[in-house]
């Protein structure tokens, strides 16, 4: 079928403002969009951008808005937009463009870090691996499957207004290292989101979870955090 | 104007194997990271179903089973010695990742979880073995998580989305880089006492792969560009189940969970090809087994697919075990793999092949010794641990066993290492082949020669080949080498994540590699492990029981072979 698509263009060496292009594209109903924006890349217009990897949703690169709705290019197929009288592509909104559908990612990635994304277990491994009740670790099945491609940061109505906010995936990643019972900062872990740009910078909107592309209950998520912070630091 | 740097140690490609050595060689020396695309979207991510170690923790294993199996897997051409260390070292490894915060499936009784994989089995071959240990189908992408967390908490400098150009060599030793910033155009010279190529695999040289974008096989192709040689290409993995039309790899944790392979009459047929072990035999067994079905008219609906059957299973096990397929089946199939049947066929999966070092992670050039400077880890390398064939589970394993010795390595190394003002010329040369790129008018884009590359390599050089085929592509190859460097055209020219340059840059390497495997694969003239030759169906111990190199040599390109080591196992014939 032949599609239409209206892509956001911006490219700071050339251009003052940015402004959108449309292109035509023949894609069968079972393509994946970024297979469209390759071939428009790679046939019609060799200056788009737009960062890729995997091609199948697991490395994060190729978040965009697509029609209004942050989603991974490489999980929607063309099937999904059928009926719909164009496909507009832009940026995640809320991000500095860097170029075309490409945003500056590092404060994203600064505030990923600045949860401390990583094992706090104190001193002293054991010579096996620390044991952990299989229901324990089951309260981490949804979390890890994030691959911080920051859709969710796009969407959040709180984000947009407060750059300061932490945000849902950071959240995420809070939450991956405080529920895990082998990690010994937790009350820290908790001091340290117990914030107006924290935790409790969410305002439930559930934006962040409408588009997480791999259905992580990111919004519950964060709740449970707000809760552990009430349990663990207020009583 | 470049922008200059100076490390100890640069890394280059922020995998598994490149995170994994980084985080060893922090603190004690300067360690800087230079990645393509930013650490956690490495293709190591992608990886679904586990890292294979002898814990024992669900029924007996042992290390010198692991080492068979794995040596038996690579039809014998796999380095023993180097084997050992793998598969002895493995335990302590996912000990280690545990420690680190990986979060491993668990037992019961609070241990790491284990699950059968191909080729995995209990004394010496006679039943499939619980090895591989697994975090659902997402144990690559939590144990990159971690290693960044890692590299997070090390405070290792980053430098992400640089695309290395070239080594920097002077008197046949490694003293740095040149790389290219996707956001601005610039180009950085970095000065290093240690250069480690830790860029992964080359999929990318075949039309249908489960590899993502960014292998393009950079680093064994720099490599081999100053002359140093590329050890066992012919050897090139295909996993049996890619889903078809994609090539999106469907894990064979799946199998390991008891997913059965079906052709049109709904028959088992890997009974009749792998008696014992059916469908968990080693890949290129199973690969060549589904294309024998296809081309016997017994695919499905006589097409070129066959079914991966996980109806059994029940919802919930795959729910908890391979909830990421299953939503790979249902988003870009439309089916529900509790209900129907997926349809598979072989995809390019792995590089056994690639830049040969010691287990230390030395390179070693075409006379076998180690080269001043230069470390490689990881798919890019070529240890070797997999012979002509790898099973599954062993990469991520190799990754973290040979990421870390390497790193230990290159701290011992690096203070006998001095850095250099060199690198002058290689930054010009680079400057110069992006400028040639850009001023060019009129010619072909990168994407149309790909292509055609693609198509060539998988009709050619895919699961089976024969001479005729492998000359015909050597000739399709060399032309499109020639219309690569005559006439690449460059359709914006700008200076911001040009990527557009960034796949012509690419397709350099591709094609590089192309040649390389197709040169090869002519050689040998046996079939072993993933190389099969339709002319020469049998396996030769007596000619070819030996490694492969290939190397430039001034504007020739040459042809040697290198002993394999066997410490334990005589060579047998190999049945499953
Ligand atoms: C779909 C899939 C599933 C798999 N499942 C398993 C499994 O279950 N178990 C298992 O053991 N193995 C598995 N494998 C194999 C294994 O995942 C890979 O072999 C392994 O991850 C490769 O790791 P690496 O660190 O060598 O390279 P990668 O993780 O591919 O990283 C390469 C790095 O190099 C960088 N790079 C590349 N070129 C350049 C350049 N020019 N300049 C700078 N940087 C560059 C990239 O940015 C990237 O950071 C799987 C592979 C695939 C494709
Ligand atoms: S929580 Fe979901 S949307 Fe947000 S970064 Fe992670 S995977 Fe992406
Ligand atoms: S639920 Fe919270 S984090 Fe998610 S979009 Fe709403 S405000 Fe943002
Ligand atoms: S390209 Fe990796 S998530 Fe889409």
């Amino acid at each position: 079928m032949e599609l239409t698509f209206r892509i956001y263009r911006f490219d700071p060496e050339r251009d003052s403002e940015p402004h959108y292009r449309t292109y035509q594209v023949e894609a069968e109903p079972g393509e994946r969009i970024l297979d469209c924006l390759n071939r428009i890349k790679w046939e019609q217009d060799g200056s788009l951008s737009f960062r890729m990897s995997c091609g199948h949703g697991v490395c994060g690169s190729d978040a965009v808005r697509l029609n209004g709705r942050c989603a991974l290019a490489c999980q929607k197929l063309v099937q999904d937009y059928e009926g719909e009288p164009e496909i507009v592509v832009e940026p995640l909104p809320s991000f500095r463009v860097l170029k075309d559908l490409v945003v500056d990612l590092e404060p994203f990635f600064e505030k990923v870090n600045w949860v401390r994304p990583y094992l706090l277990a104190g001193e002293g491994d054991p010579e096996k691996e620390r044991l952990q009740d299989p229901s324990e670790r089951k309260k981490l099945d949804q979390v890890i499957r994030c691959i911080l491609c920051a859709c969710c940061m796009g969407s959040c109505p709180v984000v947009g207004v407060n750059e300061g906010f932490l945000g849902p995936a950071p959240l995420v990643w809070a939450f991956r290292y405080i529920f895990d019972t082998r990690d010994r900062e937790k009350e820290d872990r908790l001091q340290k989101v117990d914030t107006e740009d924290g935790a409790w910078g969410c305002r439930n909107h559930f934006e962040c979870t409408r588009v997480c592309p791999k259905e992580i209950p990111v919004t519950k998520s964060i709740n449970f955090i707000k809760r552990e912070i009430e349990k663990v630091l207020r009583s | 104007m470049a922008i200059r740097h100076k490390h100890d140690v640069v890394i280059v490609g922020s995998g598994l194997a490149g995170l994994r050595a980084a985080v060893e060689a922090a603190g004690r020396c300067d360690v800087a990271l230079v990645s393509k695309v930013f650490p956690t979207r490495s293709h190591s991510g992608a990886a679904q179903g586990g890292i294979a170690a002898s814990l024992g923790n669900e029924e007996p294993d042992s290390w010198e089973w692991h080492m068979f199996d794995t040596v038996k897997g690579g039809d014998y051409l796999t380095d023993q010695d180097a084997a050992e260390v793998l598969a002895r070292d493995a335990p302590r490894a996912i000990y280690e990742l545990e420690h680190m915060g990986v979060p491993f499936n668990r037992n019961p009784d609070g241990t790491i979880a284990q699950r059968a994989f191909g080729g995995h089995t209990r004394n010496f071959g006679e039943a499939p073995v619980k090895r591989a240990c697994y975090a659902a189908d997402r144990t690559g992408r939590v144990i990159l998580d971690t290693l960044y967390g890692q590299s997070v908490q090390k405070g290792i400098r980053v430098y992400p989305e640089l695309s290395v150009m070239d080594l920097v060599v002077t008197d046949g030793a490694v003293r740095g880089v040149v790389a290219y910033e996707w956001a601005t155009g610039e180009l950085h010279l970095f000065h290093a006492k240690a250069v480690l190529v830790a860029t992964g695999g080359f999929g990318k040289v075949f039309k249908t792969t489960s590899n993502c974008f960014a292998n393009t096989g950079d680093g064994a192709h720099m490599v081999f560009r100053h002359g140093f040689p590329l050890q066992d290409m012919e050897f090139i993995q295909f996993h049996p189940t890619g889903i078809y039309g994609l090539g999106v790899l469907i894990s064979e944790a799946a199998r390991g969970e008891g997913g059965i392979l079906r052709n049109r009459d709904g028959e088992r047929f890997m009974e009749r090809y792998a008696p014992t072990i059916k469908d968990l035999a080693a890949r290129d067994v199973v690969s060549r087994a589904i294309m024998s079905e296809v081309r016997e008219g017994r695919g499905i609906g006589g097409r070129d697919f066959v079914h991966l059957d996980l109806t059994h299973l029940g919802k919930d096990r795959l729910e908890e075990r391979l909830s990421d397929i299953s939503s790979f089946v249902r988003i870009y199939l439309g089916i529900d793999p509790a209900t129907q049947p997926i349809p598979v066929q072989p995809t390019c999966h792995y590089m056994m092949g690639g830049i040969p070092t010691d287990v230390d992670g030395r390179v070693l050039d075409a006379a076998g010794n180690p080269v001043p400077g230069l470390y490689a880890a990881g798919e890019c390398a070529c240890v070797s641990v997999h012979g002509a064939n790898r099973l599954g589970c062993n990469s991520l394993l190799d990754l973290v066993v040979f990421g870390r010795r390497t790193g230990r390595r290159i701290l011992e190394d690096v203070s006998d290492l001095s850095f250099t003002e060199a690198g002058g010329e290689a930054l010009e040369a680079c400057r110069e082949r992006i400028g040639r790129l850009k001023e060019r008018r009129s010619g072909e884009r990168a994407a149309r020669l790909r292509q055609r590359m693609q198509q060539e390599m998988m009709e050619h050089c895919g699961v089976y080949r024969t001479a005729r085929g492998l000359e015909k592509a050597l000739g399709l190859i060399r032309g499109l080498q020639e219309e690569c460097r005559t006439r690449l055209v460059l359709d914006y020219k700008g200076d911001r994540y040009n990527t557009d340059l960034m796949e012509a840059l690419e397709l350099e390497s591709l094609l590089g590699l192309a040649e390389v495997m197709l040169l090869a694969a002519q050689k040998r003239t046996e079939s072993r492990g993933a190389h099969y030759r339709e002319d020469f169906p049998e396996r030769d111990d007596a000619a070819w029981l030996c490694h492969s190199l290939v190397y430039r040599d001034g504007d020739r390109v040459r042809y040697a072979t290198r002993p394999v080591s066997i410490t334990r196992f005589q060579p047998k014939p190999r049945v499953y």
